[in-house]
C-alpha cells in the first residue's frame, strides 16, 4: 500500500517540556494583556472624523489647552482589551462560586428575558403613572409575594441593596422611637459578634450606639450575655440579628430573643441576607421580627457581584409599617398609584430612600424567579441549599475542622485548626484558584479562627459538589501535612500570588508613563 | 515602670500617672500584616473599654479599646506612614498613644505579664 507521508499528526505525543515562560507573555490561548495605557497611545484613534468646523468657545477662555494624554485605541484593540480582561474574570456563569455569605446562585436566563421585555426595559420613572400601570402592578405583585413569604404586613420596595435595606429598617425604628418621644434616650442597639459589618455601621449611621453580644460555644447568641445587656432597658432601641446567622446556623433562641427585646421596649431588626436558607419554610413575621431586608440579588437570584445592581426591599411589622418610606404602590378602582408625598396616609413616613421607586429590573427578575419556581419550588430552593451545604460539611469534616458541631443551614463553616503550623487559610484559598475555583469566603465571620465559609446554594449538582470537594479535600490534606509549596499558590492563574500587604500599605493608584530613557534603552 | 494587660490584648506601661498603650505581640501575630493604624489625637478622653484606636490588617479591621480611663496626651504619629512597626515591635516602637490615667485604681484590675501569658496559653 502507498504510505501517506504528508499531513499533520492528529494524536498528541508526550513531552515533559512545559514552558513556564513564553516569549509573548501569553500562555496557551490565554492572551497577555497590558494596562490600557500600555496598549493604546494618545496619538491613536479608533474613529476617523473630520475636524469640527467653526467651533465657538463658550467656556470663556478656560478650555483645556493641553492634551489629556488619555490613550486612544483602534476598535479591534479596544474589543480585544476588554475581551481578554473578561476571560480573566471568574463568574457564576463559568463555574462554582462558593463565596459564603454572598449566595452566588445561578441567574436564570428566563429572568433576563422577562427583564428585557420593552414594557419593562424601555419605560422611564417620570412617565405618567397611567402609562406604566403594568410596571406598578408588577411592583405590587412582588410586594405581595414578599409579604406572604415573610408573614409581614408591609414592605418598603425602594432600598437598593442589603445595607440600604438595613438603613431603611433602622430609620423606621428611629422614627417609631421619635413618635414615642424616646429617640433621645433609647440609643443602644445590641449586635452579635458574628454580625455582618454593615449591621453596626448602619446602627451608628442612624445615631445609635452599638453594644456587642458575645457568641456562645454553639456559634449562636450567648443568651446569658444577652440577658445581662437587658438588665437596664430604658436605653435599649433594639437588636440587629441575622438568622440564619453568619456561622450558617439557625438562631434557635430567636423567639425568646424577640420576646425579651419587645419586653425591654425595643425593636427587632433581622438581617435577611440569609433568607435563602429558610424561604418557604419559616416566616420571619412568626418569629416576632419588626423589620427585615430581603436581598433580591441573593435569595431571588438577581445578578450581583459586578453583574448587576442589588435590591433590598424591607418588610415591616405593624408597629413600624406607618413609618415606611415613600414612594409606595397602592391600588384602588382607578388602578395603581405611586404614593409620593409625605402627607395623608403617608404622613408618618420617615422620608425617602431613593429618587424613584427602586430597582425595576431586579423586581422583574425576582418575580420571574418566584413565578417560575412557585411556592413549592421556593421551599425546595431552601431545602436544596441547606442539603448542599450539609453535603459539603459531611464530605470534608474528616479532613477539615467544622467550626461548630451538628448540622449547618445554607453554608458550611470550617476553622483552620486542621492546618499544620505555617499554613494558613489564605494558602488554602489560593490553592483552590489553581484547581479552577473562586475561593470561599475567608477570615469571616470573625468569631471563628481562620474561618472558611462555603455556600454552595441550590444551584450546584451533586456531581459538581463532588468535584469541588475532591479538590478541597486534596488541598486540606496538603495543608494538614504542611506542604510549603502552598505558600506560593496560585501557580496556574494569570496573576501569581500578589503582595496584598504591600498593596494595602503602599497602594499604587495612578499609572505613570515610563521615563523616556527607559523607552530609549529598550 | 510596670506593664499591664487586658483580655482584649492591649498593653499599658505605667509610669507615674502616664500610661503608654499598644496592642500585644500575641494580638499583632493574630492580626497578621498590619496595613493601617488610626491613633487618637491628644486631648480626647476615654472611659475604660471605649474604642480608642483602629488597627487594620490584611485579614480584618479591629477596634482597640482603652485599657483604663484617661486623656490622650500624645498619639504615635509615626504609625500612619509605618504601620508595619506594629508587627515589628508591638510592645515597643509600635505603641499607639500615651494617656494621662484618671483613676490609678483601674490599673490594678488588669493582668500582669505572667497572668497575661497564662491567659494567652489558655486561648
Amino acid at each position: 500500500m502507498g504510505m501517506q507521508t504528508i499531513g499533520r499528526p492528529t494524536a498528541p505525543f508526550a513531552s515533559d517540556a512545559i514552558a513556564n515562560d513564553t516569549i509573548s507573555g501569553s500562555r496557551g490561548l490565554l492572551q497577555h494583556e497590558g494596562l490600557i495605557f500600555e496598549v493604546g497611545s494618545p496619538d491613536k484613534t479608533g474613529v476617523d472624523l473630520p475636524k469640527p468646523k467653526g467651533r465657538t468657545d463658550r467656556l470663556g477662555g478656560v478650555a483645556r489647552k493641553v492634551d489629556t494624554g488619555l490613550p486612544g485605541l483602534t476598535e479591534p484593540e479596544a474589543v480585544r482589551h476588554y475581551m481578554r480582561l473578561s476571560q480573566r474574570n471568574y463568574a457564576i456563569d463559568l463555574g462554582f462560586f462558593p463565596l459564603g455569605s454572598c449566595t452566588m446562585k445561578h441567574n436564570p436566563r428566563l429572568n433576563e428575558k422577562a427583564a428585557r421585555l420593552p414594557g419593562f426595559a424601555d419605560i422611564h420613572p417620570m412617565q405618567p403613572q397611567s402609562t406604566v400601570q403594568g410596571a406598578l402592578a408588577l411592583i405590587d405583585e412582588l410586594a405581595t409575594w414578599l409579604k406572604t413569604l415573610t408573614g409581614m404586613p408591609a414592605v418598603a420596595m425602594s432600598p437598593k441593596a442589603g445595607a440600604h435595606g438595613e438603613l431603611c429598617g433602622m430609620l423606621a425604628i428611629r422614627q417609631a422611637l421619635i413618635a414615642r418621644g424616646e429617640a433621645g434616650t433609647r440609643k443602644r442597639v445590641l449586635v452579635p459578634a458574628s454580625a455582618h459589618g454593615t449591621n453596626p455601621a448602619t446602627a451608628i449611621q442612624c445615631g445609635f450606639i452599638v453594644d456587642e453580644i458575645k457568641a456562645d460555644a454553639r456559634g449562636r447568641v450567648d443568651m446569658d450575655d444577652f440577658k445581662r445587656k437587658l438588665e437596664h432597658t430604658d436605653d435599649v432601641a433594639g437588636i440587629m440579628l441575622t438568622n440564619p446567622n453568619t456561622c450558617g446556623l439557625f438562631e434557635t433562641d430567636i423567639k425568646e430573643i424577640a420576646d425579651l427585646i419587645h419586653d425591654a421596649g425595643g425593636y427587632f431588626y433581622c438581617d435577611g441576607a440569609n433568607f435563602n436558607a429558610i424561604v418557604g419554610r419559616v416566616r420571619p413575621g412568626d418569629l416576632g421580627i419588626d423589620a427585615m431586608h430581603i436581598n433580591l440579588h441573593k435569595t431571588f437570584s438577581t445578578p450581583h457581584g459586578g453583574g448587576g445592581p442589588g435590591s433590598g426591599p424591607t418588610v415591616l411589622s405593624d408597629a413600624l409599617a406607618p413609618f415606611a418610606p415613600v414612594p409606595y404602590v397602592t391600588y384602588d378602582n382607578d388602578g395603581y398609584h405611586l404614593i409620593e408625598q409625605i402627607e395623608g396616609e403617608a404622613s408618618d413616613a420617615f422620608g425617602r430612600m431613593v429618587a424613584f421607586h427602586g430597582q425595576m429590573g431586579m423586581f422583574v427578575r425576582a418575580l420571574a424567579y418566584m413565578l417560575s419556581h412557585g411556592a413549592d419550588g421556593l421551599k425546595q430552593v431552601a431545602e436544596d441549599a441547606v442539603l448542599n451545604a450539609n453535603y459539603v460539611q459531611a464530605r470534608l469534616k474528616n479532613v477539615m475542622t467544622p467550626a461548630f458541631d451538628g448540622f449547618c443551614m445554607h453554608e458550611a463553616l470550617f476553622s483552620d485548626a486542621f492546618t499544620a503550623d505555617g499554613i494558613e487559610t489564605i494558602d488554602i484559598a489560593k490553592a483552590l484558584i489553581d484547581e479552577g475555583y473562586h475561593p470561599m469566603t475567608m477570615y469571616f465571620p470573625l468569631v471563628v479562627h481562620g474561618a472558611m465559609l462555603i455556600e454552595p446554594t441550590e444551584t450546584e449538582s451533586k456531581q459538581e459538589l463532588d468535584r469541588f470537594c475532591d479538590a478541597l479535600e486534596g488541598i486540606a490534606k496538603r495543608a494538614a501535612a504542611g506542604d510549603e509549596a502552598m505558600k506560593g499558590a496560585p501557580y496556574l492563574a494569570p496573576m501569581k500570588r500578589l503582595d496584598e500587604t504591600l498593596a494595602a500599605r503602599k497602594p499604587v493608584l495612578k499609572w505613570t508613563p515610563p521615563a523616556p530613557e527607559a523607552i530609549a534603552a529598550e | 515602670m510596670s506593664t499591664y494587660y487586658t483580655e482584649d490584648h492591649e498593653w499599658i506601661a505605667v509610669e507615674g500617672d502616664i500610661g503608654t498603650v499598644g496592642i500585644t505581640k500575641y494580638a499583632a501575630e493574630q492580626l497578621g500584616d498590619v496595613v493601617f493604624v488610626e491613633v487618637p489625637e491628644a486631648g480626647i478622653t476615654f472611659t475604660k473599654g471605649d474604642d480608642m484606636a483602629v488597627v487594620e490588617s490584611v485579614k480584618a479591621a479591629s477596634d482597640v479599646y482603652a485599657p483604663v480611663a484617661g486623656e490622650v496626651v500624645e498619639g504615635n504619629g509615626d504609625l500612619a506612614d509605618a504601620p508595619q512597626t506594629v508587627n515589628e515591635d508591638p510592645e515597643g516602637k509600635g505603641w499607639f498613644c500615651k494617656i494621662k490615667i484618671s483613676d490609678a485604681a483601674e490599673v490594678s484590675t488588669l493582668m500582669d505579664a505572667s497572668a497575661y501569658k497564662a491567659f494567652c496559653e489558655g486561648l
